[in-house]
């Protein structure tokens, strides 16, 4: 990545009403993926949380493409990064039902099971992260000099 | 039925969280991405206490489901976690992988703790 400094700045540039319409919007569609993943793969009570695990990976696998594709596109619209990045996927994500899963766990006294859970989430999100942003970086990287070239 | 609850938390959580992302942004310039703990920590909070209460399933979905998963965020503290390493910042990446884990616990299980109470 070639933002050294981390933190996405306050995510865009618009007025704050849009802006907050657009987080809104953008989180409603990302929780309503993740509730329907958690339809089809209900909680169990002696394994980790696999919708949860599997929506914060791929989650965190598209917002490295995300946030690639929107560091080589200066002139994107700003409500665009509110909407897909801190909406969209942020809404689809979600930090609580990871430390419940493991909570839950330990009080059941399991905590392999509240380990692995914990474990599971955090490196499974951050390989995701790490190789599909640089995956999606080195792709558009390529594509750019292509063009370049032609 | 449930998912137009979940959708309904969903539209106050996920605001909420840029909210106090922006509101802790202004008042501490840090590299340190303090604003994501706080939502996440806030979360816990909120989501311990609903394991300690006795909720009908409507209710889980709109606060837990809905509200707190929204308002919490894997892929922001992910993608920021990511940015520090590749900056070569390990000993932020590994200080805001640690403050994340240790502060969501701990306010999960106070949140736990104080909703059993009040409960009864």
């Amino acid at each position: 990545m070639t933002d050294r400094d981390s933190r996405p700045e306050p995510a865009g540039t618009a007025a704050l009403g849009p802006t907050l319409a657009a987080v809104a919007a953008g989180g409603v569609l990302g929780a309503l993926a993740r509730h329907a993943l958690l339809g089809v793969l209900p909680p169990r009570d002696d394994a980790v949380d696999l919708a949860t695990l599997l929506v914060n990976v791929t989650g965190c696998a598209l917002i490295g493409v995300l946030m690639a594709v929107l560091a080589r596109r200066p002139g994107a619209h700003p409500l665009l990064r509110p909407f897909l990045g801190v909406g969209v996927l942020g809404g689809y994500t979600t930090f609580s039902a990871a430390v419940t899963d493991a909570t839950a766990a330990f009080a059941a006294h399991r905590p392999e099971t509240a380990l692995l859970s914990l474990a599971a989430n955090l490196v499974g999100a951050l390989a995701a992260v790490w190789v599909a942003g640089g995956a999606a970086t080195a792709l558009l990287d390529r594509a750019a000099a292509r063009r370049g070239a032609a | 039925m449930n998912a137009l609850l979940v959708a309904l938390g969903a539209a106050v959580g996920a605001p909420l969280r840029y909210l106090v992302d922006r509101a802790v942004r202004t008042r501490f310039r840090s590299v340190f991405p303090w604003g994501t703990w706080c939502a996440n920590t806030l979360g816990c909070l909120l989501a311990g206490a609903l394991t300690a209460l006795p909720l009908p399933a409507p209710a889980t979905a709109l606060l837990g489901t809905g509200l707190c998963g929204a308002l919490t965020t894997y892929s922001t503290f992910g993608y920021e976690t990511v940015g520090l390493l590749r900056g070569g910042d390990r000993r932020r990446a590994l200080g805001n992988v640690a403050a994340n884990l240790a502060a969501g616990l701990g306010a999960a299980l106070l949140g736990a703790a104080v909703a059993g109470r009040l409960a009864g």
